[in-house]
């Protein structure tokens, strides 16, 4: 370094060379950087961070789970208690004969109704367990079957893409079936196809889930999980119901979120920067809203969608879970709004908006183009915490019967499960427990995030530590 | 003061007005009204029906009538209450002039064909209050002494315990803690009923619940609170005077410390009232919410109204208390900056 007795002035070609080069290995650290960072040394957000993110993938990947079906019902009059995944396997109400092609894990499903299976039903005298085998040879799959005096059931669990297989399989065995041989006189009574039902362990899905369905058949078979968690009185198994429930919450989550996400950084931001009468008119409208007793007015809205949701079904293909959004989303961006505003009142005066403003950018373009990104991190903090707020507001209305519809479940269904279920003859504990920790856990995890988001990201504490 | 007290009640003024209005045009152009059963109804009835709450007028005029105060119907319809306890109807023109909302009256009810929406109110919201009362004093006795224990000495144990059973306390839903209440204190340990309304044992359980968010927030502020203000000097000064440290706790630190859960109180005892729809369900407590739910569910639109207007006015009127509260606590906020 000695060597370079150049001033800053006289620089050579050569030294300029070098200190670009120089200037290239030296990195600025950006906001984002710099919060991740911070963020990774507070301990407990970066559990819930890591816990999160775990969760989230398992709850995208539920289809793939070889869980039980969320929906289906059982013949079983009590719930289950929850079963060690070591302890003793799940005795199926109809145990199929050891050493035909009904499999131990097969029975699992014969009760559960594993994704999709089909049904038929064969009349006629006939060796069930052969035709069994021979009907699963042809499918390729394991077939379970039960015998009963009129008919003999064979229920295979198929894809949905084909769900006449079962059927097309059990013609083709029947017609290759040799005749019983039947005392002379009698009519000639040959095997029957009676009927093919086709049963589904779940709601309509979407072509990602069924894809996922599908890949679980290739991964797993029939292999499926016992009721590690329990069962409802219905039956259904209870971590099924927990891990299909976060999809329904975590996305009725995130849309709400989006959605007041949309409407309060364009309000907030529009008010802040147009300042002057326009803004004052625009926060009292704000501050109006806030006044309000917004569960009720929800709860009163929500009724009154609701007599017009078979039309906006039909017609629009807007369900119930979009009315939730929408709904939802619509209270949740008060918040955001004036944080928003706040950040773009101090914003706005700053020089890089004058120089935007000089160079003849328009008004949409100032606001999305320079000051929205500027106020996203304090935006990505308020989303955080409305996330769980979004998700306790959908528990809430779903356990008042006003939200998510069964089929489908959701946390607020499996609490609302969970409250009923506690009866004074029989304590289903692992009803309200499991569904609660769940529930417990993922809000607080967010909670504690949006604490640390909040700490990583203020700018006040920029700099320190 | 004056002039904060006439702007905010301009606003709510309005507010109220909107309120009234997007209801009560949302509630009488939706399909299907609450009179709608399986099976058709006879027209002659149906006419009667219609006459009887006024839906064969033009809607402007029906909600003119609504709102009040003057009573449209040329019969002057008035539906009371005699003195033997009977509905009756009273016509003619001696009857009052006036009705509808600004009189206080929120008409009768759709379902519940013999009460008007104020008899229902008058039986159910007592006991919604109740609830609330006692779950803001629940709240407010456990979080000010849990923010207090809290902050005379962070990082010990128990802080860190407190502060660990108040973040929980958020993140649950209070129908959830109540499920657990329910099956540790009913079932479990059998000390409470489990349902209904009526003795100081039915109270303790619900008003626990819905209180309990509140306490773990209402700890936190007053943690907070707590220790911003006993880090200043007049602090040190009260200490140094030699006065004993309860009494420089609570005289000197409590009033400093707990302005921000004064200003919490408004949104506290908001969300309890709101909070208490489902607790009063869970409980099978006959308050206001479990009306307001039943009546959602079963289309009886006058009584949601009702229920939505009330608390419209009631959750406004605390916060304007709450905001005139905090001034007198804190002479250097000002109502005039608003």
């Amino acid at each position: 370094m000695a060597r370079h007795t150049e001033t800053r002035w006289e620089l050579g070609e050569a030294s300029l060379v070098r200190l670009a080069a120089e200037a290239k290995q030296f990195k600025g650290e950006s906001l984002g950087r710099d919060a991740w960072r911070r963020l990774r040394r507070s301990r407990p957000s970066f559990i819930a961070l890591v816990f999160l993110a775990v969760f989230g993938l398992t709850s995208i990947l539920v289809p793939l789970l070889p869980l039980p079906s969320p929906v289906a019902l059982s013949l079983r009059t009590k719930a289950a208690r929850p079963a060690w995944p070591w302890g003793a396997a799940l005795v199926p109400e109809t145990t199929p004969e050891p050493g035909t092609a009904a499999t131990r894990r097969s029975a699992n499903w014969w009760n559960d109704g594993w994704r999709h299976r089909s049904v038929a039903q064969v009349a006629g005298a006939l060796d069930a367990a052969d035709f069994a085998q021979r009907v699963a040879q042809e499918l390729d799959v394991a077939v379970s079957y039960e015998r009963r005096a009129d008919a003999a059931y064979f229920a295979a669990p198929l894809d949905l893409a084909d769900p006449e297989r079962l059927e097309r399989a059990v013609a083709r065995v029947i017609s290759e079936f040799p005749v019983i041989e039947l005392p002379p006189g009698a009519p000639r009574t040959g095997l029957r196809l009676v009927e093919v039902r086709h049963e589904n362990g779940y709601w309509e899905l979407g072509r990602f889930d069924r894809a996922l369905l599908s890949a679980r058949a290739d991964l797993f078979g029939l292999g499926q999980t016992g009721n590690w968690l329990g069962t409802d009185p219905q039956g259904r198994d209870l971590l099924a119901r927990i891990l299909w429930g976060s999809r329904t919450s975590i996305l009725v989550a995130l849309m709400a979120a989006a959605t007041s996400l949309l409407i309060g950084v364009t309000y907030g931001a529009l008010s802040g920067y147009l300042g002057g009468r326009i803004d004052n008119l625009m926060m009292r409208i704000v501050d109006v809203l806030y006044s309000l007793p917004f569960i009720f007015v929800v709860i009163f809205l929500i009724t009154i969608v609701n007599e017009y949701r078979t039309e906006l079904e039909d017609s629009y293909g807007i369900d119930r879970e979009v009315i939730f959004f929408v709904v939802i989303g619509a209270i949740y961006w008060l918040t955001m709004a004036r944080v928003v505003r706040g950040q773009v009142l101090a914003l706005k005066n700053s020089e890089f908006i004058e120089a935007a403003r000089v160079m003849g950018a328009s008004t949409p373009r100032i606001l999305f183009g320079h000051l929205v990104p500027n106020v996203l991190s304090i935006v990505i903090v308020y989303l955080t915490l409305t996330i769980p707020a979004v998700m306790l507001f959908e528990a809430f209305l779903s356990f008042l019967g006003l939200g998510i519809e069964p089929p489908k479940v959701s946390w607020g269904v499996l609490a609302k499960d969970g409250t009923e279920a506690i009866t004074p003859i029989d304590t289903y504990w692992w009803l309200v427990v499991f569904p609660a920790l769940a529930m417990g856990s993922t809000l607080l995890a967010l909670n504690v995030l949006g604490d640390g988001l909040r700490d990583a990201l203020d700018p006040k504490q920029r700099g320190k530590s | 003061m004056l002039r904060f007290l006439i702007r905010r009640f301009i606003w709510f003024v309005i507010t109220v007005f909107t309120v009234m209005l997007v209801s009560f045009t949302l509630m009488r152009s939706v399909r299907g009204g609450p009179f709608d059963g399986e099976r058709a109804i006879d027209p002659a009835i149906k006419a009667n029906i219609e006459a009887r709450y006024h839906l064969d007028w033009p809607i402007w005029r029906q909600f003119a009538h609504y709102v009040g105060p003057f009573n449209l119907d040329e019969r002057r319809a008035l539906f009371v209450t005699d003195d033997a306890g009977f509905h009756v109807v009273r016509t003619g023109p001696d009857v009052d002039a006036f009705g509808g909302v600004l009189a206080g009256d929120f008409g009768p009810s759709f379902k519940y064909k013999d009460f008007s929406v104020n008899d229902i109110l008058a039986q159910s919201l007592p006991i919604s209050i109740l609830l609330g009362l006692m779950a803001l004093m629940f709240a407010l006795a456990l979080g000010v002494s849990a923010g207090i224990a809290s902050a005379l000495r962070p990082g010990s144990l128990l802080d860190v315990s407190l502060r660990l059973a108040a973040t929980a306390g958020i993140a649950l839903p209070n129908f959830v803690i109540a499920s657990f209440l329910i099956i540790l204190f009913v079932f479990m340990i059998p000390l409470l009923p489990v349902a209904g309304w009526g003795s100081i044992r039915h109270m303790l359980l619900p008003s626990f619940c819905l209180g309990l968010v509140y306490a773990a927030y209402i700890a936190r502020l007053t943690r907070t609170g707590m220790l911003e203000v006993l880090s200043h000097d007049y602090i040190r000064t009260a200490h140094a005077k030699g006065l004993a440290p309860r009494t420089v706790v609570m005289r000197h630190a409590l009033k400093g410390g707990l302005l921000p859960v004064v200003s919490y109180l408004g949104p506290a005892t908001a969300g309890i009232l709101t909070g208490s729809l489902v607790i009063e369900r869970i409980f099978f407590i006959p308050g206001t919410g479990s009306h307001f739910i039943n009546s959602a569910l079963n289309r009886d639109y006058t009584l949601a109204m009702g229920v939505t207007i009330l608390y419209t006015v009631l959750v406004y009127a605390l916060n304007t208390i709450v905001d005139i509260a905090y001034t007198l606590l804190d002479p250097r906020i000002s109502l005039e900056d608003e």
